[in-house]
């Protein structure tokens, strides 16, 4: 990293905000005047869920290095938990900020749990583990009905009120990036990047490995479930379909596509993913619609091949990068 | 206990289609320690190549298994060359993903339209369903030719690895590739031989698949290439008598889970299984178990 020059200016993160708060201002005042309608916030709300969900998986995956194929299964935890809470407290945003949190901490328990046993295994052996209990979880889910008739099993969860908007979702976004990024260059964020490069070489140095990786695992879960939160009082609507295999592996791409262990590569997938799907279905014609299917594991296949670190190959904005210090780095 | 047996019987036809899934799994794992998602959706096209086979060719049945394997053969090695090949010395998460990108690009290209189609089709019947009585307990010609056909290529296949030069050559690159290639084997002919093998086992897989249950469609791979892998580390990955043994208590333990709990929950019950194999006992049945080293 380059020091020189970087002195003189302010507090990267407070630039950060400052736009952040502005592109919201922006954003907002598009929808007043009615220029982004009702489709299109539909989008940025989703966009910004996918951020938060995204953010997680690249903590678990990104920087800690184990591969998970199951987040999509936390991601419904957080959803069916706080649908759950707010449907039973009655609707309001004192209720939307608890089933958030509940949700979160369900996600983030769920994970703890099931994280002890099987973070022990190695790299596709996780995978495949965490890619059964996405399975198992979503089995569990349809026949929810068994045990919490509330849930409605197969056919899906409805009668969830309608609360989650814009600046709920920016405000969850935001907190969720910079939490991110104090995180990862923390010194508990070095620990967890160590247990990504060589395990055994991070033991060697005292670094409680089992701790960090279930740490970097509860953590990101904790996202999914925040962003499922969101997701349920978006769509009003919840199914068990929602949260099967190939969304874990809609997650895992934006996190690819922007960079393993890169937050300015998530964010800026995250956004650009979601938009371009949602582009190609306004844009092209109903007869190839199908075609979008077939496109985006093409992406996939094409970045691991010619560009396997993503659009920003572990790089970040400036404003996401610690403020550098003479004599370090 | 009649009643027993007869789900037995049928645990069994299933077993036998995973086994000759999970034999591709294990042996591509063995030898380039890959997980090819594809495999299950090449098995898809086995049943596929057996429908027009069958159906639109009018080819008698041994002639569309053969058809089907053939086919697969060349899928598998083409997959292979395009897009694991130039992985092969990423990361291995990167060739996991790529093939989970194969996986999914395999089945939205063939539910188009002008493919496959999203529509299922029924699977001809080459030949007229006959039951056999035994002792109370019934089985079908469709039975036993499943489990004729899959023994027969389980048969060859271990003699195939274990008898000939090539398998000879499988076992050392699966040993250790370096010095395989030192001793003058072509490792790449080899991995793409692998690959042949396995997806034209499953390729006859799906048309076996095609005559037990059937009703095809695109998506009809997902499910079963992921227990087949399930079964596969069952038995312990890379060890071929061990996918055969996983997949036939699989294949049991899943259509007993249907008869006697709920059939909802054979799912959770197979992968169940494959996080308690991983816990307890990650080399699998037939696999030695052994510790990292630096």
């Amino acid at each position: 990293m380059r020091t020189d020059g970087a002195r003189r200016r302010p507090e990267p993160g407070t630039i950060a905000v400052i736009v952040a708060v502005g592109g919201f201002v922006l954003l907002q005042a598009l929808m007043w005047l009615g220029v982004l309608n009702p489709y299109w916030q539909q989008v940025l709300n989703l966009a910004g869920i996918t951020l938060i969900s995204a953010l997680g998986l690249n903590l678990i995956y990104g920087y800690t290095g184990q591969f998970s194929l199951g987040h999509a299964a936390f991601y419904g935890v957080g959803a069916y938990a706080s649908a759950l809470l707010t449907r039973s407290l009655g609707p309001g945003a004192g209720t939307l900020l608890l089933g958030i949190v509940a949700g979160a901490a369900l996600a983030a328990l769920v994970a703890f749990l099931i994280g002890l046993p099987i973070l022990r295994l190695r790299s596709d052996y996780l995978a495949i583990a965490t890619l059964g209990f996405g399975i198992i979880m979503k089995v569990l889910l349809d026949n929810s009905d068994a045990v919490i008739p509330m849930m409605g099993g197969s056919s899906g969860m409805s009668g969830i009120a309608r609360l989650t908007t814009f600046p709920w979702v920016f405000a969850f976004g935001l907190a969720a990036v910079l939490v991110m990024r104090n995180l990862v260059f923390s010194s508990v964020g070095r620990a967890l990047v160590s247990v990504r490069e060589d395990e055994l070489a991070a033991e060697a140095v005292g670094i409680d490995t089992t701790r960090y990786k279930t740490l970097g695992f509860v953590i990101g879960c904790g996202y999914a479930g925040v962003a499922g939160a969101l997701y349920a009082h978006l769509y009003a609507y919840l199914n068990p379909f929602s949260f099967d295999f190939l969304k874990s592996i809609d997650v895992l791409l934006v996190v690819v596509l922007g960079g393993l262990g890169s937050i300015s590569g998530t964010l800026v997938a995250a956004i650009a993913w979601t938009f371009l799907l949602e582009g190609l279905r306004v844009a092209l014609p109903a007869s190839v619609q199908d075609w979008r299917m077939v496109i985006y594991p093409l992406v996939m296949i094409v970045f691991m091949l010619f560009r396997p670190g993503g659009i920003f190959a572990r790089t970040e904005f400036g404003f996401l990068k610690p403020r550098a210090r003479r004599g370090k780095e | 206990m009649t009643y027993f047996l007869q789900q037995l019987i049928n645990g069994l036809q299933l077993g036998f289609v995973y086994a000759l899934i999970a034999l591709g799994y294990t042996m591509v794992y063995g030898i380039v320690r890959l997980i090819n998602f594809a495999h299950g959706d090449v098995f898809m096209v086995g049943a596929y190549l057996g429908f027009f086979a069958l159906a639109s060719w009018g080819l008698p049945f041994p002639l569309a298994i053969v058809v089907a394997m053939v086919g697969c053969a060349a899928l598998g090695v083409f997959i292979e060359r395009v897009a694991y090949k130039p992985l092969r010395n990423a990361p291995r998460i990167s060739a996991l993903i790529t093939a989970m990108g194969v996986s999914l690009f395999i089945e939205n290209f063939t539910n188009l339209n002008f493919v496959f189609g999203p529509t299922p089709r029924a699977f001809p019947r080459p030949f007229a369903v006959r039951t056999f009585g035994l002792g109370g307990v019934e089985i079908t010609n469709v039975q036993l030719i499943v489990f004729g056909v899959a023994i027969l290529l389980m048969v060859g296949l271990s003699l195939f690895v274990g008898r000939t030069r090539t398998g000879r050559a499988m076992r050392a690159v699966s040993q250790d590739r370096d010095t395989a290639r030192l001793m003058g084997i072509n490792v790449d002919t080899v991995i793409s031989i692998t690959f042949g093998i396995g997806s034209a086992l499953a390729g006859a897989g799906g048309v076996l698949y095609g005559i037990a249950y059937p009703q095809i469609q695109p998506m009809m791979g997902i499910m079963p290439g992921l227990k087949a892998f399930v079964a596969a580390v069952l038995g312990g990955i890379g060890i071929i008598p061990g996918a055969m043994l996983g997949s036939l208590i699989m294949g049991v333990v899943e259509t007993f889970t249907s008869a006697y709990v709920s059939s909802t929950l054979r799912d959770a019950v197979a992968f169940g299984i494959l996080i308690l194999v991983l816990l307890v006992r990650p080399t699998g049945l037939l696999g030695k178990s052994h510790s990292d080293k630096v």
